[in-house]
């Protein structure tokens, strides 16, 4: 088990997500940081997209109530367990009765707690993602709660030594491609889209990300009908303010889409703090899909590097 | 994303279905979301298959007039005005209306599932006879209970889960349209055709 001593803001149960339900409308969910859930679940010698706690501005405690390992991942949090500090990316021994605490992060936004064995909870609709909309999925189709109590899967591995991995890099330039309405928006919204230091609004969740700064015009008053949408998708409502569309989004939408986040470089907007700036670079297909396979196969290499050790 | 020209036709949307059966259950594709006289595609492996697929896209397109999706037939049980439908009177006052004759064209058109979205199982229904149709509430709800039945604008739909909304509720089902427990997990299907039968709690 691990006890829930203080669960924090909002922390959830993600794995990779549910793929193949979005046209029941069914949000694909799952961590917002992808390579940070990999790197801690191969670190511990977890499958890579077993389930993990996604932690949101630290605060968190747990108790451990067995030997075996953990790796925390994503924001540092100037962990402890039981007063000693604990390395962010590193595999660390934990014994039974042992407590984790983790405080504010100075940098970044999401922490992710991989613990040796996963979570034995029931997978809903082929995940244990937390789909906090519809209310199922991870623990109860809930943000966790002080006292509440997970079960522990079965280790496979043993290990001997703590080992720590160099974790994928995260900024505020974001490459995107521009979306299918971007030739509707004027020339000086197409500049400044890409000029200007966008900050994150306290209005922004697992949904959506909703951008201030300038108002982006659209010279086109056609009406668009419904289609599928999905995260990283770059909306532009009326008013003029876009909103990134993140793992929770509902799965049709009809705003035009401005642009598109990368799918290598979604990762970096889970980490992106209220109120920061984040700068959109633009980018190629060929470019987006080298990125996306670049970084697989770098998170693969890790893999491999810590099944050989 | 294959987009179709305008204007929105059954008989297109009957095409997308039928796309949508063909492509979902193919090797190359991850996921495929049926929208409103378009579809959109998910590919496994992008960098392998994407000029392919595109291909095929257009190919499978034009081959796909003669399929007929499997389409079902669903009634819907609904309690009409009162507490289960706070803005019946709304709707007929619109439509200069009694709240009966606004329970009896609702429940008198057979609808069409266009596709699944915005919600789990939230079916956008084509159909609504047109002295229906009312703009939505200038003040949406903040929320809107699981299984209310409404009227937005051109649109008739139920929602499966309580949400904020502004869609003037005119009933509610106990009918769930989503259940994660179950196998298939939501009730509706594009293409299929849904009754909304008026019981004798409510106003019918």
């Amino acid at each position: 088990m691990l006890n829930i001593l203080r669960a924090g803001l909002a922390t959830t149960i993600q794995d990779a997500g549910r793929a193949g339900w979005r046209q029941y409308g069914i949000s694909p969910g799952g961590v917002l940081d992808y390579p940070a859930m990999f790197t801690a679940n191969v670190l511990v010698g977890n499958a890579p997209h077993s389930a993990v706690l996604e932690i949101v501005l630290g605060q968190f405690k747990a108790e451990f109530t067995r030997n075996g390992w953990f790796a925390l991942t994503g924001a540092g949090c100037q962990a402890e367990l039981d007063g000693q500090p604990v390395w962010t990316g590193w595999r660390t021994a934990v014994k039974k009765g042992q407590v984790l605490s983790l405080a504010m992060p100075k940098r970044g936004m999401r922490s992710y707690l991989a613990v040796q064995g996963g979570f034995n909870l029931p997978a809903m609709l082929g995940s244990l993602s937390t789909d906090l909309k519809a209310g199922f999925g991870g623990f109860k189709g809930r943000i966790l709660q002080d006292g509440d109590r997970l079960p522990l899967g079965k280790p496979t591995r043993t290990f001997d030594r703590k080992v720590g991995v160099r974790q994928l890099l995260w900024g505020n330039r974001i490459r995107a491609l521009p979306g299918p309405e971007y030739h509707e928006f004027s020339r000086d919204a197409q500049q400044a889209f890409w000029r200007t230091a966008w900050k994150l609004s306290p209005q922004s969740n697992r949904m959506g990300y909703r951008l201030e700064g300038r108002q982006l015009s659209r010279e086109s008053p056609r009406e668009l009908l419904s289609h599928g949408v999905m995260p990283g998708v770059i909306q532009v409502p009326p008013s003029g303010q876009p909103i990134v569309l993140m793992a929770d989004a509902q799965t049709t939408g009809g705003y035009p889409r401005i642009a598109s986040v990368i799918e290598a470089d979604l990762y970096h907007l889970a980490q992106i703090r209220l109120g920061e700036p984040v700068h959109f670079i633009h980018c190629t297909l060929p470019e987006a899909m080298l990125a996306r396979q670049h970084q697989q196969r770098a998170l693969d290499q890790m893999m491999w590097g810590l099944n050989e050790d | 994303m294959l987009e179709l020209e305008p204007p929105v036709s059954l008989e297109s949307q009957q095409r997308i279905w039928g796309l949508n059966q063909r492509l979902r259950n193919h090797e190359s594709v991850q996921e495929v979301i049926p929208g409103m006289n378009n579809i959109t595609l998910i590919l496994r492996d992008p960098q392998q298959n994407a000029l392919d697929a595109i291909e095929r896209l257009q190919r499978w397109w034009e081959e796909s007039e003669a399929e007929f999706p499997a389409s079902r037939e669903v009634s819907i049980p609904v309690i009409y005005g009162g507490a289960s439908g706070p803005d019946l009177t709304v709707v007929a006052e619109h439509a200069g209306l009694t709240p009966r004759q606004v329970v009896e064209l609702h429940s008198s058109s057979e609808y069409v599932v266009f596709f699944i979205g915005f919600q789990p199982g939230f079916p956008y229904l084509g159909g609504l006879d047109s002295r229906l149709h009312t703009p939505r509430r200038a003040e949406p709800r903040v929320a809107v209970p699981a299984g209310s039945v409404g009227i937005g604008g051109s649109q008739t739909g139920i929602y499966p889960l309580a949400s904020p909304g502004g869609w003037q509720l005119i009933g509610h089902t106990s009918t769930a349209l989503f259940d994660p427990r179950q196998q298939p997990p939501v009730l509706l299907r594009p293409g299929d055709r849904v009754r909304f039968v008026p019981q004798q709690e409510g106003v019918c």
